[in-house]
C-alpha cells in the first residue's frame, strides 16, 4: 500500500511541477498573491490577467540565441 | 569519515574516467570512434566542473550568503519578482538561452573534423561560459536584477553602457538574418519543409486563440493541443508533397521564401504576442525539451559511430563551408554551447528577479549553460555521425563546389571524402526531398543526422518523417527567436529614437511601432536579401559576424564582472574572468583583423569586394554573378565597417575596464560599487522548495 501511496504523491508533485513549468498554474498563484499582498483590491479576471502577462512576459530579452 | 572516503574514491574515478574519454577522443587516429566516447566526456568533465570549480567560485569567489534576502523576496510583487522554487527557475532560465545557436554552430564547426569544436564546447563551456552566466547572474542579483547595459554604466561609465546596448542591438540584427537564412535554405524547394513550417503559423495562432479567448491561461491544454498540430502538420506536409497540384503552391526557391520571412518577420513584430509570440513560444519549448530528451535518449540506445576524422585538411582555412583557419575561427563559430554573450542579457533582468535564495545561483547559472553545453555536443554528434563526404555535400555552397551534382561530388571526393550522385539521390529520396545539395546553413545537415539516428534507433521506416520533425523542430524556434528578437530590436530602437523625438519612445503608439518595427525587420531583412542571392551561399558571411558580435557581447559581460570583482577587493581571483575574457579579446581581434585585411577572399571581406570589382570591370564574371555583384560588393564593404564597428567597441570596453581596474587599484576614486545593502532572509526553504 505504502508504494502505491508514494506513487500516487510522485505523480502528484510532478504534475504540480509541470503546471508550475508551464505556467500553467499561474492565474491561482497571481490570486494567492492577490489576496495575500492587496486584500483591498478586486483581482484581475483571468482573461485580463493573461492579458497582462504576455505583454510583461514579452518585454525585453526573453529569448536567446 | 568512511562517507568521505567512498566521495574521495568515486570523484577520483569520474576523473579518471573523463581523461580516459577526453583522451580516447583526442589521440583516435584513423579509426571510427563511438558516440558514447564523447557524451561520457562531456558528462564527467562537466560534473568534475560542477562539483568543484562552480563550488569554489560561489563559495570563495563570490561568497554567495544563503541568509541574505534576494530581490524576489524584497521586491516580491507577484509579477515579475517573485521567489520560484529552483527547478522551476532553471527550467525557465534554460528555455531562454538554449535556442537554435547551439545546434547550429556546432554542425558548421565540423568542418574541421570532431574535436576542434568538440574540445572547446568541452572546456570552453566550463572555464567560460559557464563562469560568465554564473557572475552575471549573481551580480545582477546583486543588484536588484539590473540589465547587463545598466551594471555596465553603474560599475564602469557610460562608454561600457553605450558599449554592451549597441552591441546587443547589432548582434540581433545578425542574428536575425543568418537564422533566417537557415530556415530559407531548408525550406528552398522543399514543398514538404515549406507547408510544414507555414502550418506552424496558424497552428501557433490558433493556441493562442485557445490561451487568450477559450480558455484564458490554460497553456498545458493550449500546448498539447498545439503540438498535436504540430505533428500533423509534418505528416501533412508529406502528404501535400505528394499532391501534383499543391506541390507547386510550396514548391519556391529561396529568394522569394526570403520575402516570405521578412514579411511574416514584420507582421509577428506588430501584432499583439498573445496572437503569435507567446503561443509559438509555448510550443516551441514544449518541442524543444521533447526532442533533445528523444536525441539524448536516442545515442544512448543506439551509441552511434562517428565517421567524421578528428581533423580534416580544413583547419588551414580553406574550408568549403566557411573561410578561416582553426584559429580563431572554431573559436568564433561556436559560440553558444561554449560561451554565448547573449546569455548574459538573460542571466541579467529576467531570472535574478525570480531566485529565491543565493544558493540556486550555481545550479542555475553554471548548471543552465553545462546543460546547453550539452545540447552542443550532440548537435556535434549528430553532424559526425554523416559520411564527411555526404555532411560536405550537404553544407557546401554552390558556389564552391559547383551547381550540377556531379562536379559537386568530383570535388568533394577529389578532398578524400567519397561521395556519389546516387548516394546523394538516395538519401535524399529517403528524406522525402528532390536534392539535398548545397542545402547550407546547418539545419539540413543536422535534421539528415538526426533523422538517421532517431531512424536508427526508433525504426528505420520514417526516415522522411523524422527529417521533416527534426526542420519543423529547428523551425519552430528559430522563428521564435526571429519574433521576439525583432520585437526586442523595436524596443531598444523606440528607446534610442526616444531621446530625439520622445513621441516615437512611447512602445504603444501605433506608429512609432510601425516605423521602428519596419527599421528592425528592414535592418535584418537586408542581410538576410543577400546572404539569399549569394552564390557562396552567406552563411560563411553571416555565421562568423554573428560569432564575433556575440562573443564581443561576452566580452563586455566579462568586463563588467571583471571590473567588479577587483572593485570588490578580490583582485586575486578575478582571474576567473579575466581568463575567458582575455582569450576571447584575443580570438576576436584576430578573427576581425583577419576578416578585414586578409588577402584570401575567402576571408577578407575587402579582398573580396576588390576582387569582384576588378573581376566585374574585366567583364569576366558570368552574367547571372555580374548581375548581383554590384549589391555583393557593397555588402562586403558594409561588412567591413561592421566588423571594424565591433572591434572599436570591444577595445573601448576593454580600455575602460583596465582604466578603472588600475584607477582602484592605485586608491584613486571609480564609480562605486551599486551592490543593494544587506538584508536577512526570512523565507523558509521549505516553503519555497515545495
Amino acid at each position: 500500500m505504502g508504494t502505491r501511496l508514494n506513487l500516487l504523491n510522485a505523480a502528484r508533485s510532478l504534475w504540480h511541477s509541470i503546471r508550475e513549468l508551464s505556467g500553467d498554474d499561474g492565474y491561482e498563484r497571481y490570486l494567492q498573491h492577490h489576496a495575500a499582498a492587496h486584500p483591498d483590491t478586486p483581482p484581475l479576471s483571468r482573461i485580463d490577467w493573461f492579458a497582462h502577462e504576455q505583454q510583461q512576459k514579452w518585454t525585453g530579452v526573453k529569448r536567446c540565441c | 569519515m568512511k562517507t568521505s572516503i567512498s566521495k574521495i574514491i568515486l570523484w577520483l574515478s569520474v576523473a579518471l574516467l573523463g581523461a580516459s574519454a577526453v583522451g580516447g577522443i583526442a589521440l583516435n587516429r584513423g579509426e571510427s570512434i563511438n558516440a558514447l566516447w564523447f557524451i561520457t566526456a562531456a558528462l564527467c568533465v562537466y560534473a568534475i566542473a560542477y562539483r568543484f570549480y562552480a563550488a569554489w567560485i560561489a563559495a570563495t569567489v563570490l561568497s554567495i550568503d544563503e541568509t541574505r534576502a534576494t530581490p524576489a523576496e524584497r521586491l516580491n510583487n507577484g509579477r515579475d519578482y517573485v521567489p520560484t522554487n529552483r527547478w522551476i527557475v532553471f527550467g525557465h532560465h534554460f528555455a531562454a538561452i538554449a535556442g537554435p545557436g547551439p545546434l547550429v554552430g556546432p554542425t558548421l564547426a565540423a568542418q574541421f573534423g570532431y574535436l576542434p569544436g568538440t574540445l572547446w564546447i568541452l572546456f570552453g563551456a566550463v572555464l567560460g561560459g559557464c563562469v560568465q552566466d554564473m557572475v552575471t547572474l549573481f551580480f545582477s542579483t546583486r543588484r536588484n536584477g539590473k540589465s547587463l547595459g545598466q551594471m555596465a554604466r553603474d560599475e564602469l561609465g557610460a562608454i561600457g553602457g553605450v558599449a554592451a546596448l549597441m552591441a546587443t542591438f547589432m548582434i540581433m540584427i545578425i542574428l536575425i538574418a543568418v537564422l533566417g537564412l537557415v530556415v530559407v535554405n531548408a525550406m528552398k524547394n522543399s514543398p514538404w519543409a515549406t507547408s510544414t513550417v507555414a502550418a506552424t503559423i496558424p497552428i501557433a495562432m490558433l493556441v493562442g486563440l485557445y490561451m487568450y479567448k477559450l480558455r484564458p491561461g490554460r497553456v498545458l491544454e493550449g500546448s498539447i493541443l498545439g503540438v498535436l498540430l504540430l505533428l500533423l502538420a509534418v505528416a501533412g506536409g508529406g502528404w501535400i508533397d505528394h499532391q501534383a497540384g499543391l506541390r507547386e503552391l510550396f514548391n519556391h526557391p529561396g529568394l522569394p521564401l526570403a520575402f516570405a520571412v521578412i514579411g511574416y518577420g514584420f507582421a509577428a513584430a506588430i501584432l499583439p504576442v498573445w496572437m503569435l509570440l507567446a503561443p509559438r513560444d509555448y510550443l516551441s519549448t514544449f518541442v524543444k525539451l521533447g526532442t533533445v530528451t528523444l536525441l539524448a535518449a536516442a545515442i544512448f540506445l543506439l551509441r552511434p559511430e562517428i565517421k567524421m576524422p578528428a581533423l580534416t585538411q580544413f583547419i588551414d582555412g580553406s574550408g568549403p563551408i566557411f573561410g578561416g583557419a582553426l584559429f580563431p575561427f572554431v573559436f568564433i563559430t561556436i559560440a553558444c554551447g561554449a560561451i554565448s554573450g547573449f546569455h548574459s542579457l538573460i542571466a541579467s533582468g529576467t531570472t535574478p528577479k525570480l531566485l529565491s535564495n543565493e544558493r540556486d545561483i550555481r545550479m542555475i547559472g553554471y548548471g543552465g549553460m553545462l546543460l546547453e553545453a550539452m545540447v552542443a555536443i550532440m548537435a556535434m554528434i549528430a553532424a559526425t555521425v554523416l559520411d564527411p563526404g555526404v555532411f560536405f555535400a550537404i553544407n557546401s555552397p554552390a558556389g564552391v563546389v559547383g551547381k550540377e551534382a556531379a562536379d559537386a561530388v568530383a570535388k568533394i571526393t577529389s578532398w578524400g571524402f567519397p561521395v556519389t550522385v546516387e548516394q546523394m539521390n538516395l538519401l535524399a529520396q529517403q528524406m522525402g526531398e528532390a536534392t539535398l545539395f548545397a542545402r547550407t546553413g546547418g539545419a539540413p545537415s543536422l535534421a539528415v543526422g538526426m533523422a538517421s539516428i532517431f531512424g536508427s534507433a526508433f525504426g528505420a521506416g520514417m526516415l522522411a518523417m523524422w527529417y521533416h520533425f527534426a526542420i519543423m523542430f529547428e523551425a519552430i524556434f528559430i522563428l521564435t527567436t526571429l519574433d521576439a528578437g525583432t520585437r526586442v530590436g523595436r524596443f531598444m530602437l523606440q528607446d534610442m529614437l526616444g531621446n530625439i523625438w520622445p513621441a516615437m519612445g512611447r512602445t504603444s503608439w501605433y506608429p512609432s511601432v510601425l516605423f521602428s518595427s519596419a527599421i528592425v525587420v528592414a535592418a535584418w531583412g537586408y542581410f538576410l536579401y543577400i546572404g539569399v542571392i549569394d552564390p557562396n551561399g552567406g552563411v560563411n558571411i553571416l555565421w562568423p559576424l554573428f560569432g564575433i558580435s556575440n562573443q564581443i557581447l561576452a566580452a563586455i559581460a566579462l568586463c563588467a564582472a571583471t571590473g567588479i570583482l577587483v572593485k570588490s577587493g578580490k583582485l586575486r581571483y578575478a582571474w576567473i574572468t579575466a581568463l575567458p575574457l582575455t582569450w576571447l579579446v584575443i580570438i576576436t581581434s584576430t578573427a576581425s583583423w583577419q576578416k578585414l585585411t586578409s588577402d584570401d577572399i575567402r576571408i577578407g571581406f575587402l579582398a573580396a569586394a576588390n576582387s569582384m570589382s576588378d573581376k566585374l570591370a574585366a567583364g569576366t564574371l558570368p552574367p547571372e554573378k555580374a548581375a548581383v555583384a554590384p549589391q555583393l560588393i557593397f555588402n562586403q564593404q558594409l561588412d567591413a565597417v561592421l566588423v571594424l564597428f565591433f572591434l572599436v567597441m570591444l577595445w573601448l570596453i576593454v580600455g575602460d575596464t583596465l582604466r578603472v581596474c588600475f584607477r582602484h587599484l592605485r586608491g584613486k576614486p571609480v564609480p562605486p560599487l551599486a551592490e543593494t545593502h544587506y538584508q536577512e532572509t526570512e523565507l523558509e526553504r521549505a516553503w519555497v522548495r515545495d
